[in-house]
């Protein structure tokens, strides 16, 4: 196990080297920061001053160079915008994202694994059908009409819930979060539902395309010559067999969804990563970029670990030492 | 002499498809007497594993019981409700399935999949339901019981996971045990163990044995009586040593006769021409006239299960001889 782990972190080590030299290379060819920071009507002369101050003059791989020594000790430079350090920008919001795409993963788990279930077992059943059109309905419809519809409906026409914002959040272990306070819960279901809703419809149909599957097996038809009751059939025998891949696939999603949750936010103005990584490519704030990539890397190859950890726990037929 | 332990009146089982309804159990009665082994012959398709599984009640649907009565002590119970088949279901009657490799749920330890069977009869504390599963995993012969019930089926051999299936069924001393060709997965000698074993704890619980089984030498050995079905229907049925020697339904013969080793070496083994028929729209009369080399017009009605000698049913309308087989007779 921990010969795995550290494994693991060796080659997301390696990952994110090769993702610091892509970025850095990406994001120096597409634009001159200069145009951005220096005012039209500096001389050429001011311009080469501030270019030598900021180290632009320099070769490219200097510059990587440089990059790499400040990033290793966490320093990924000023934005140009805000005039504060990007990493403490990107850590100051990414409470917000990871609190709602966690929240919009939750609920589509909770939701989707249940009625997947149901339409799997009771595949027959109008109910059944009815469940698999909805996930049909929920795969297509474009999250951006669904956050507006929402709108429309929930703020607009019953004013029942906040269109808006992040409502009052309350400090725990040192981070702000709005899924502790009642106004909070208010303001983050309807994003959480439209950034949730086409995974939903995802789980429901992996949790219903295994659970036929393993509803066939031998040892379910065992677990009932056993003479258990169907309550321990289906939530034991069944269940935990199905959760296997489930698990896998809400990881890479969970993944997905807080590295583009950016829509739901924007249409939510939900004070994440996701809007001030738009703002930030719209006034080539070079060091919000790197360092966003970088931190959304770095999410993702936790992630992945955990679900494999996670997949060990769930099915033991799964070694976690690898190489043999 | 008291009931016996199941008596099966008529058994009807039938599977609605598109096509018709399949009779997969057409018309099926026998009994089994208290620690009795009954060995249940015949090809994939003949109807024998879903005669078991609907002792159990355990048919898949559209699958259901038609027709006729399942009498288990006495008791009725194609009538018994969803919630006596659970009590009764690896408590008085438990089952035992072909693959090994499939039986034990692969995400469970055993520990849990036995100990979740002995509560799900009995109001037990956990410390002693597991001293009940590690008592019948020793009962057929696992070493170590306490380790191996920490394992998962993958650690386990085919072999081993066998036994704790079969140690499974034994927890609740079941009246009635139906293993579903239980020793066709394993290794010869594996095989040879766990069939002394099966027989021997018959003999010393009482408990009734049907052993289903394509493998007629494996019966043979095993078995008090044995019934022979073809195409949902029991076509021969009697003692072991009167089937074996003086088989008297074609169809029986036929399969004693492809048996390797009553042959001399190098020749041929006997085969059966043809293939079981689809049970879908059956046209009347003998299920095997097609395949049958006595067959004539007598056969297009169904004959009826006659019996020759006490025991000893045909349903054939040109049983062979009351005398035993020569081996010119075996190869023809």
């Amino acid at each position: 196990m921990l010969v795995f782990i550290i494994r693991r972190l060796m080659q997301a080590a390696l990952v994110v080297a090769v993702m610091s030299v892509l970025v850095f290379v990406g994001i120096y060819l597409i634009g001159d920061p200069l145009a951005i920071l220096v005012s039209p009507e500096a001389t050429e002369l001011d311009r080469e001053e501030i270019a030598r101050s900021l180290g632009l003059d320099r070769p490219v791989w200097e510059q990587y160079f440089t990059f790499l020594t400040a990033a290793v000790q966490g320093d990924f430079g000023k934005s140009f915008v805000f005039g504060q350090p990007s990493l403490g920008l990107i850590l100051e919001r990414m409470p917000a994202t990871l609190e709602l795409a966690l929240t919009a993963t939750i609920m589509a788990v909770v939701i989707g694994v249940p009625l997947g279930l149901y339409a799997g077992l009771r595949h027959e059943t109008i109910g059944a059908r009815a469940i698999m059109a909805g996930s049909v309905l929920g795969f297509s419809l474009p999250n951006f009409w669904v956050g507006l519809m929402l709108i429309m409906l929930f703020a607009v026409q019953f004013g029942w819930l906040p269109a808006s914002g992040r409502g009052q959040t309350v400090e725990v272990l040192g981070i702000e979060l709005s899924v502790f306070t009642a106004n909070g819960w208010k303001h983050i279901i309807l994003p959480a539902i439209t950034l949730g809703l086409s995974k939903c419809a995802l789980i429901i149909r992996l949790a219903r395309a295994t659970a036929r599957e393993v509803m066939l097996m031998d040892y379910v038809k065992f677990a009932r010559a056993k003479g258990l009751d169907e309550k321990r059939v289906i939530g034991v025998h069944i269940l935990k067999n199905i959760m296997v891949p489930i698990t896998t696939v809400t990881g890479l999603e969970l993944g997905a969804l807080i590295a583009f949750a950016v829509i739901t936010e924007t249409i939510f103005s939900w004070p994440g990563m996701g809007k001030l990584l738009i703002d930030s490519i719209i006034h080539l704030d070079r060091p919000v970029v790197v360092a966003y990539l970088i931190v959304v890397v770095l999410l993702l190859v936790a992630i992945n670990l955990i679900v494999d950890i996670l997949y060990s726990v769930l099915d033991p037929r799964v070694r976690l030492g690898g190489a043999k | 002499m008291t009931a016996p332990t199941l008596k099966v009146e008529n058994l009807e089982t039938h599977f609605p498809t598109r096509d018709g309804i399949v009779r997969a159990v057409d018309g099926v009665s026998f009994e089994v007497a208290q620690g009795e082994i009954l060995g249940l012959v015949g090809e994939s398709g003949s109807g024998k594993s879903i005669t078991g599984f609907s002792i159990l009640g355990l048919i898949d649907a559209p699958g259901h019981i038609a027709g006729g009565k399942i009498l288990f002590k006495g008791e009725d119970i194609t009538r018994a409700s969803p919630q006596r088949m659970r009590q009764l279901r690896g408590a008085r009657i438990a089952m035992i399935f072909q693959d090994p490799m499939m039986t034990l749920n692969p995400v469970l330890r055993i520990d849990t999949q036995m100990i979740e069977t002995v509560q799900a009869h009995e109001k037990v504390s956990d410390v002693a339901a597991r001293a009940r599963a590690a008592e019948a995993l020793r009962a057929v012969g696992i070493a170590a019981p306490e380790e191996r019930l920490l394992s998962y089926p993958h650690q386990l051999s085919g072999g081993m996971r066998q036994r704790v299936a079969i140690a499974t069924a034994l927890l609740h001393k079941p009246d009635l045990i139906i293993a579903d060709e239980p020793t066709t997965a394993l290794d010869v000698t594996i095989q040879g163990q766990i069939l002394y074993e099966m027989r021997k704890l018959c003999r010393d619980t009482g408990t009734a044995l049907i052993w289903i089984t394509h493998d007629l030498s494996v019966v043979a050995g095993l078995a008090d009586r044995i019934m022979v079905m073809y195409a949902g229907r029991i076509v021969e049925t009697g003692p072991v040593a009167t089937v074996i020697e003086r088989p008297q339904h074609p169809y029986t013969r036929g399969l004693i006769g492809s048996v390797p080793g009553a042959l001399p070496r190098g020749k041929r083994l006997f085969q059966i021409p043809g293939m079981t028929p689809a049970l879908i729209n059956l046209p009347p009369g003998c299920r095997f006239k097609n395949r049958c080399s006595r067959a004539d017009a007598l056969c297009d009605t169904m004959p009826e299960l006659a019996e020759l000698s006490p025991g000893h049913g045909v349903r054939c309308h040109h049983p062979y001889d009351a005398k035993p087989l020569t081996p010119s007779e075996t190869a023809a």
